[in-house]
């Protein structure tokens, strides 16, 4: 049996197929607009015996025979349980949203928030602000690391902070103290997104940017509690989908979940 | 039949206006028309908004033709009791789309509420049939963005009258209520040429009661499970509540309770019977605003009760009728007006008190509050209340938007995970 978890999000698709013990593929492509094609190309006929998707794009799936679709927070929520048992919080920055989920020792889902309709402190900001810096997006994190101070970044809106670093860096700012400044703001963004819904002893950070190693550094400086960075952090939504795809598959087939 | 002449003689802008049109009868099909096992009392509302720029403006019209007034509002302050008391016609104006905004524009700053700039946007783009016909436009000062917003409106319509309401519930506050309900009445008397007398006040208010009574008829049906009624569908019925006849109103929606009970006996509803039970709280929704109602109940859940100027708070009190004279008349208005716990209020605890009974009453799992983006009063309250609620064991989700469609993935994700929530 091959049970399919399959996110669609904005800036990446991601898959996990697993079977009755364990994952047997997962992949992670960008996306390109015409995620139809890539979707087909990636579940050939036959690929899965259950699919669950996710992700912005899930309701593509809404028609597909053997195949259901649960929100990102859901799924989240699942792939992260499956790996860490207990009260925890869970931070998902992805590439146009960023989300805090509060799980109970149970792990029920307690509490969730989502950030405004813009894109400040997503993945996209991200991207922006490395761009604006002349800097890749992979060394964007390390650089700012490197900083003994932090330029403070003032605008959250992904336009004007934009302008906000060139009007800094043509005073004369370093590059990396710059970097840091973007990273702190962040942070304290998404701190006030995690106050709504609590922040416990452990966080998880997950989702495309949790790779990004200055943040998970300032989160730690930050947060009393520890701070847990799993390693498939960007396919946690997909794992979550896989493994509620199994569970689904063995209640409709009257097996215990 | 074709009212464009009829629309041309009011002003209004022809081509845009007949766009408008489409839209919201696209919309209408999509939303409405595709709900499965709806009561056929609902028939009634069809027509009515197949109709609600026309049949009924045409209505209004005719009724100015025999010498009768026409009063426009945009709050459940308004007291529609005086207006039937000298004979006038009291209609809701359109507050609900994103017309206009860029006319609304100049004399707005862009972070004002959606409601509020709509209200421009209609009247500078020709748009609402009801601001056309109205012989008066009557403002309350409830919130600052509606205050400060008549100051530059009144240039726009032909007559406006501003109506000031207090901001807490104190003895001053009540005076100050009672004085604008009596300047109020004498300004339609005034307008009217007609007399309030004791006699055309209490069949005024048994009127507005009536239908009043009709409306809460209809929420209490939806403790029933399953639902026996969508909750798209009510609100509808709530937001015509402010522009149909008022008696013929509350003769269809008697009919269609009737219908209701006959479901409920038989288990019959719109709804699945374990569908997430949903409480919309907040902001006012006016026609066509069915953005989240439409999201929640494509999801699944279904929804009791709407805590909204456009539901509940609105028509939740009915006048006593005590005493004899107009003076007694007036301040059983009053009594009944002051009871209303809208957010401009501070503080506002009735209000909380009432959320948390409407759960308890329809026997909802979980509440929606519902902010219009920029609406201070609302949204700061729904922070609150959020705390309190969650505090309860009552699941709350805080949303806050406009009249842009372009949220409306990031609503659906929310909405599902709160459904989700629930469920699980």
């Amino acid at each position: 049996m091959r049970f399919a978890g399959f996110d669609i999000g904005s800036r990446t698709l991601k898959l996990v197929i697993l079977n009755e013990n364990g994952m047997i593929e997962e992949k992670i492509l960008p996306n390109k607009y015409n995620f139809e094609l890539q979707v087909k190309d990636l579940l050939p006929p036959d690929s899965y015996d259950y699919l669950v998707g996710t992700g912005y794009g899930r309701h593509y799936f809404d028609n597909w025979e053997n195949a259901e679709t649960i929100s990102e927070i859901k799924a989240f929520a699942a792939g992260v349980n499956w790996y860490h048992k207990g009260e925890l919080t869970i931070l998902d920055i992805g590439g146009q949203d960023t989300k805090a989920i509060s799980l109970d020792p149970a792990g029920k889902m307690k509490k969730f928030a989502m950030n405004d309709k813009c894109a400040a402190g997503t993945g996209r900001f991200l991207e922006i602000m490395a761009g604006a810096l002349n800097l890749e997006l992979s060394e964007f994190g390390n650089i700012a690391l490197t900083a003994k101070r932090a330029e403070k970044i003032n605008n959250m809106c992904t336009v004007f902070a934009e302008s906000e670093v060139i009007s800094t860096l043509s005073r004369g700012a370093l590059a990396s103290e710059v970097a840091l400044g973007i990273h702190n703001s962040i942070v304290e963004r998404a701190i006030g997104l995690l106050n709504r819904v609590g922040i416990s002893q452990s966080l998880v950070f997950v989702g495309g940017v949790a790779k990004n190693p200055a943040l998970a550094y300032l989160f730690r400086q930050r947060l009393d509690g520890e701070v847990i960075v799993p390693e498939n952090a960007q396919l946690m939504g997909a794992w979550g989908s896989a493994i509620i795809a199994r569970k689904l598959w063995r209640q409709n087939n009257d097996l215990s979940g | 039949m074709s009212y464009h002449k009829m629309w041309a003689d009011l002003g209004m802008n022809l081509e845009a206006h007949d766009q408008l049109l489409q839209v919201l009868s696209d919309g209408y099909q999509k939303q409405f028309l595709t709900q499965k096992n709806r009561p056929a009392g609902m028939q009634y509302l069809d027509f009515v908004v197949s109709e609600i720029h026309g049949l009924r403006v045409k209505e209004l019209v005719d009724a100015q033709q025999a010498g009768r007034k026409v009063v426009g509002s945009f709050c459940v302050f308004v007291p529609e009791e005086l207006i039937l008391a000298v004979d006038a016609i009291s209609v809701g104006l359109c507050t609900g789309a994103e017309v206009g905004f860029e006319l609304a524009e100049q004399y707005l700053p862009r972070n004002t509420c959606a409601l509020v700039k709509s209200s421009f946007g209609f009247k500078l783009a020709g748009l609402c049939p009801y601001m056309e016909t109205s012989d008066v436009i009557v403002g309350e000062n409830t919130c600052d963005g509606k205050k400060k917003g008549y100051e530059q409106f009144k240039d726009l319509v032909k007559n406006l009258y501003v109506m000031d309401l207090p901001q807490m519930k104190s003895v001053a506050g009540k005076e100050l209520l009672k004085a604008e309900f009596i300047r109020f009445a004498a300004y339609l008397e005034k307008l009217t040429g007609k007399k309030i007398t004791a006699a055309s006040l209490k069949e005024a208010i048994r009127v507005v009661n009536a239908k009043r009574s009709a409306v809460a008829r209809l929420a209490r049906l939806r403790a029933a499970s399953p639902a026996p009624i969508s909750g798209l569908d009510s609100l509808l019925i709530n937001q015509i509540f402010f522009n149909e006849n008022p008696e013929r109103f509350t003769e269809n929606i008697n009919k269609l309770c009737d219908e209701l009970e006959v479901r409920i006996e038989k288990g019959d509803g719109v709804a699945l019977k374990d569908a997430p039970r949903i409480l919309v709280s907040g902001c006012p929704m006016a026609v066509p605003n069915w953005k989240i109602p439409a999201i929640i109940e494509q999801n699944g859940a279904v929804i009791v009760g709407e805590e909204l100027c456009t539901g509940e708070r609105g028509a939740r009190w009915l006048t006593e009728i005590k005493g004899t004279t107009v003076p007694e008349l007036i301040d059983a208005l009053v009594e009944r007006y002051w009871q209303i716990d809208c957010a401009v209020f501070t503080p506002n605890e009735d209000r909380l008190a009432s959320v948390k009974k409407m759960v308890a009453d329809y026997q909802a799992d979980g509440v929606l509050q519902y902010s219009l983006q920029f609406c201070q009063p609302y949204t700061i309250e729904s922070g609150l209340f959020e705390k309190q609620l969650e505090a309860n064991g009552i699941p709350v989700l805080n949303i806050e938007t406009d009249y842009s469609m372009e949220d409306m993935g990031q609503l659906a994700t929310r909405i599902e995970a709160f459904i989700e929530r629930i469920k699980q």
